[in-house]
């Protein structure tokens, strides 16, 4: 891929160092939880995790959007960049969710609204992925998927939804107002390196996709 | 009103070939009696547990024989390129969508009409006091199913290995339309003593109004050469 540029490096670093920082103020600094104990340190990782997951989903929503109107392949490398990493992100979600369900419910896992949702969304996109796989021409390869990413994400709210009503169960999500000022701060610390991490790899990965792209069409001419 | 007219030629078309070769409509009624077999013979012969999943059982027997004939949608073009020829027809290309998802619709409806009595009879609930609730959730139910499954046929029916990306695409994004079915379908054969099977019809409802909207609007796109 070639040496990385200054803003990839600094990008790189800043994600490193913030990782690192929100770990120990994670895991050290701030006291452990009255009630969860160590185990809520988990949520420092885990809904970061599932912040950014969210945020790469709709980040593929309106690059989807932005290409299906101007047909710009630019767009549909951020969207299918986004679309993988949001990806990893969801598993990420998933499998620190379960530890912390573990301890805390006893089971791995359970049929949550928000976890049931979160399984869903992970299906929408890695079949996103798949299209992608399956499809050799760019330009159909991008409008298809582009299409995928739009009803993928509309069908999100409506998917939580059914879901909530299938399972009344759930409890509501945490507010800042029924956080501690620790706990508040410290997620936060570690939803800006989470951040910082996504854009890194967003920028390596929308590069390595402009170098397939070319090297798809090197192998095209040459055939 | 030309567009309708379009449509209606599409699905007239589609109905007759059917009616004369019969080559979905067959092997879509036996399949679905297999899939409700191999479920009786998975859970056993306690007819109150077959009683009370049964609902699940008819959605999951229905969603795999719709995946079937929904991956056929645009069979009858595939040879010496029709489809190219009816996108080469003037007019709004939506009329091939609603001609398609109409003539889903009613292949769809017409297994089931022979699927649901039969399940009856499987499970030994009797269907008749509920068969006005249960005709409401198949028609909503199907339209659903049928609304996106019309519309990821024609995304996916130039693909490589369209068969498994068709049901990897649709089963996610059906998830409303599979729990409203089911969770209706369930509570209607349980009596709805509570009305909450109005619920699950409104949540079908919904979905159905906002994938026709959608569908509609995104498939000229969605059929660009």
């Amino acid at each position: 891929m070639g040496p990385r540029t200054t803003v990839e490096k600094t990008l790189g670093i800043l994600a490193l160092l913030s990782m690192l920082v929100g770990s120990y103020v994670g895991l050290v600094v701030v006291p452990a939880d009255a009630a969860q104990g160590d185990v809520q340190r988990l949520m420092y990782v885990h809904v970061p995790a599932a912040w950014l997951a969210f945020m790469a989903f709709f980040i593929v929503f309106v690059m989807s959007v932005l290409y299906l109107i101007q047909r710009d392949a630019r767009w549909d490398r951020v969207a299918a960049s986004s679309a993988e990493i949001g990806v990893v992100f969801t598993v990420v979600t998933l499998l620190l969710g379960m530890m912390w369900g573990k301890p805390t419910w006893g089971v791995f896992w359970t049929w949550d609204p928000r976890l049931t949702t979160t399984a869903i969304l992970l299906a929408i996109y890695v079949g996103y992925g798949a299209l992608r796989s399956f499809a050799d021409d760019e330009e159909k390869r991008a409008r298809w998927s582009a299409i995928v990413g739009v009803i993928g994400f509309a069908n999100v709210p409506i998917v939580y939804m059914s879901v909530t009503w299938w399972r009344t169960l759930h409890q509501p999500p945490s507010s800042p107002r029924s956080v501690a000022p620790d706990i508040l701060w410290t997620l936060m610390l570690n939803l800006a390196a989470f951040t910082l991490v996504y854009a890194y790899l967003m920028v390596r990965r929308i590069r390595l996709a402009k170098l397939d792209g070319e090297l798809e069409k090197r192998m095209a001419y040459n055939a | 009103m030309s567009v309708l007219r379009r449509a209606w030629a599409i699905v007239w078309k589609d109905l007759l070939i059917e009616a004369r070769t019969k080559q979905s409509f067959n092997a879509m009624v036996f399949f679905a009696a297999l899939v409700l077999f191999i479920f009786s013979f998975a859970l056993g012969p306690d007819t109150e547990l077959l009683q009370r999943v049964a609902g699940g059982l008819l959605w999951v027997g229905i969603a795999f024989t719709g995946i079937l004939s929904l991956s056929r949608t645009y069979q009858n073009e595939e040879t010496s390129g029709g489809l190219e020829g009816l996108r080469a027809y003037p007019g709004d290309p939506r009329a091939i969508y609603v001609g398609k998802l109409l003539g889903n619709i009613v292949l769809l409806l017409m297994v089931e009409a022979i699927l649901i009595p039969a399940a009856g009879i499987l499970f030994q609930a009797n269907l008749w006091p509920h068969a006005l609730g249960l005709a409401i959730v198949s028609i909503l139910g199907t339209i659903g199913f049928s609304l996106v499954g019309t519309f990821y046929a024609a995304l996916t029916v130039n693909l490589r290995a369209r068969e498994v990306m068709l049901p990897l695409l649709l089963f996610p994004a059906l998830v409303p339309v599979l729990l409203g079915a089911v969770n209706a379908t369930t509570l209607i054969l349980e009596g709805d003593l509570m009305g909450e099977a109005v619920v699950w019809l409104r949540v079908l409802g919904a979905f159905d109004i906002i994938f026709f909207v959608i569908c509609i609007w995104i498939f000229p796109i969605a059929l660009e050469e």
